[in-house]
């Protein structure tokens, strides 16, 4: 069966500025996918270009087989929830959420059903003839959400949904979204520039960088094993030793640059080549002495932060790298170390990600 | 923590307010003056407004002037939305900053010249046209549509600018299209604007005496026009009368626009 959203090498160009550049991805009916980047990578063009907004330059979309050129927005089964909501100021709640039913040539008892129902589900009964101004800022955002979703779209584009909320209220906000998200079965592509609200919304996230994708996994994948440098770094944190491969055997593989290094062999890595060992913080650990396995860095420590459940170590190589560790404080004893300390930074040869070298 | 304003300052900003109003309050403490003389005070008395009910000539002009006012502020807030949405809608378009100063010199063009210019074009289109036949009322609703155009289309398009586009995208991405979107959504929210525009322009008109005084014609007399000419006779309760009655018309206007204007539909 062919993926529900066929993007095929599509460009955007405004003037000579490139927003998005020859991209090509699929995804499938009923995923919950997230666009990632920082501001200006084309996210929000890429979405805007799904919903009919904007025009590509070149490329094709596809939405449930059907070819988008030349279809209207308001011909699209796509629905798009604005950054900033975007709700009619001088309408009431219904009257907002009713707008596309009214085009959509539902009226009657099956109008006020509707809003009723979709009332229901952003959970917002008993608010029907409120205005926007006088909403707070979550109740807003869900009247947004109701009604792009009234019309029962077979896609729905949300631009930075949680953006304009407050710490607690997102992290509430977010699951709701997904539990909508799962009951309804709609297909959802959400563009955000929070990693870790991407990570817990989707079930694939695109990471894009200058208009083009830069990798397409899940959460996981792209934590464990990202495919580059640049991913690595933007999801969460990380420290980069450089090295050349110099054995590989019993699928391990050894490299030496400024220290040496034990990882795992994976696919298209050969003797001589020069990579990048990134080390995710949390798996590195420190001892005073020796430690067990190959992976043992000899360090100072020169800055630590407790921060009450984890303490967060910076330490310098011999070499000169700066490792950045988190050390979790499941015992007291755990966190005991003491600043220009020398000790030993180790880790699993597993927990090694072998990424190529890049000329940055 | 407030810093107290200096004396001089306060002393300085109430005389200022005293030169504005104390004429004005003087003046419509006068019209309700029992006595004759316009400097003297004699007893309190409505006689004067009873008195502008029996002045043919005065309510003559004030009907005409209500009449000018009222279709030239609709004309002149018509074509403001026009300029407006072109200057704020259609991005760069050829010969964009030559309208744009067209369309806002009117607003420091001196009046006379304004008016002398107006009294020239319609003498020479009658000449060629045949239209408009003589100096009337049609000549100076022109008039006054064309320079209270330039004051809606500025007042519009500061309320357009700041409208926020992505409405008009979510009703497009809800199933509706031009011109039900600029009906349902773009116009309700501009609608406070297009109101304080037409009270503005609507004030303009109703007390313009000079671009008057060139484009009126024989029986077409402005309430202004009617009352400067009477004032060179002698200022009577009568005028004090009727010139409250405007200023009290002028300033429901005025405020009811800036109140309009500062409602905020987010």
């Amino acid at each position: 069966m062919a993926p529900f959203i066929e993007i095929n090498e599509i460009t955007k160009k405004f003037g000579d500025f490139i927003a998005v550049d020859n991209l090509s991805l699929s995804i499938e009916k009923g995923a919950l996918f997230c666009l990632l980047g920082g501001s200006g990578c084309g996210k929000t063009t890429l979405l805007r270009m799904l919903a009919g907004l904007e025009a590509p330059s070149s490329g094709t979309i596809k939405i449930d087989g059907m070819d988008m050129h030349q279809v209207h927005p308001a011909d699209r089964p796509v629905n798009y929830m604005f950054q900033n909501y975007a709700l009619f100021p001088h309408m009431s709640v219904a009257r907002n959420i009713g707008y596309g039913l009214r085009r959509a040539g539902i009226s009657g008892a099956a109008y006020e059903e509707r809003i009723t129902e979709m009332l229901r589900l952003v959970r917002l009964e008993g608010f029907e003839n409120r205005k926007p101004d006088q909403l707070s800022g979550g109740q807003k955002q869900r009247v947004a959400l109701a009604r792009a979703l009234a019309r029962n779209p077979k896609l729905l584009l949300l631009d930075e949904p949680l953006a304009a909320l407050d710490k607690k209220l997102r992290e509430d906000t977010q699951f709701e979204l997904v539990n909508i998200q799962e009951k309804l079965g709609t297909t959802f592509v959400v563009v955000t520039h929070d990693q870790e609200e991407a990570m817990s919304l989707a079930s694939d996230i695109g990471v894009m960088d200058a208009g083009r994708l830069v990798q397409v996994a899940a959460p996981k994948t792209l934590y464990e094993a990202p495919a580059n440098q640049f991913i690595a770094s933007f999801l969460g944190s990380v420290s980069f030793l450089p090295a050349t491969i110099t054995k590989i055997a019993d699928g391990k593989v050894s490299a030496t640059g400024s220290c040496d290094i034990t990882a795992l062999a994976r696919e298209g890595i050969s003797i001589g080549d020069d990579v990048i060992c990134a080390l995710r913080p949390e798996k590195i650990t420190l001892s005073r002495g020796q430690a067990a396995g190959p992976n043992q860095l000899n360090v100072i420590i020169e800055e630590m932060g407790y921060l009450g459940a984890v303490t967060h170590v910076r330490a310098r190589t011999k070499s000169g790298e700066m490792l950045k560790i988190m050390l979790s404080n499941r015992r007291r004893a755990e966190a005991d170390f003491t600043w220009d300390e020398e000790v030993v930074a180790s880790f699993d040869p597993k927990d090694a990600i072998l990424l190529p070298a890049e000329a940055r | 923590m407030i810093r107290a304003v200096p004396r001089l300052f306060i002393i300085l900003g109430l005389m200022g307010f005293a030169l504005l109003y104390i004429p004005a309050l003087v003046m419509m403490a006068f019209s309700f003056n029992a006595g004759k003389l316009a400097s003297v005070w004699a007893g309190f008395s409505f006689k004067w407004y009873g008195a502008l009910l029996q002045n043919d000539q005065l309510l003559a002009a004030l009907s005409k002037s209500l009449l000018i006012a009222g279709i030239a502020a609709s004309l002149s807030t018509l074509f403001g939305v026009f300029i407006a949405i072109a200057f704020v809608r259609f991005g760069k378009f050829k010969g964009r900053l030559l309208l744009s100063a067209l369309a806002s010199a009117p607003l420091v063009i001196p009046e006379v010249v304004m008016g002398l210019s107006l009294l020239l074009l319609f003498i020479a289109m009658e000449n060629v046209l045949g239209w408009p036949a003589g100096r009337g009322l049609d000549t100076i609703i022109i008039a006054h549509a064309t320079f209270g155009m330039c004051f809606a289309a500025v007042v519009i398009q500061a309320r357009l600018r700041q409208f926020d586009r992505s409405l008009e995208e979510a009703a497009m991405d809800l199933g509706a299209r031009q011109p039900y979107i600029f009906m349902t959504i773009t116009l309700p929210i501009i609608a406070p604007a297009i109101i304080s525009a037409w009270l503005l322009t609507f004030t303009l008109s109703f007390d313009d005496l000079v671009i008057a005084s060139f484009v009126s014609g024989p029986g077409s007399s402005t309430l202004p026009i009617v009352i400067f000419s009477k004032v060179r006779l002698g200022v009577t309760p009568e005028i004090n009368a009727i010139a409250t009655l405007m200023i009290v018309t002028i300033a429901i206007g005025v405020i009811a626009g800036a109140r309009l204007m500062r409602r905020n539909p987010r």
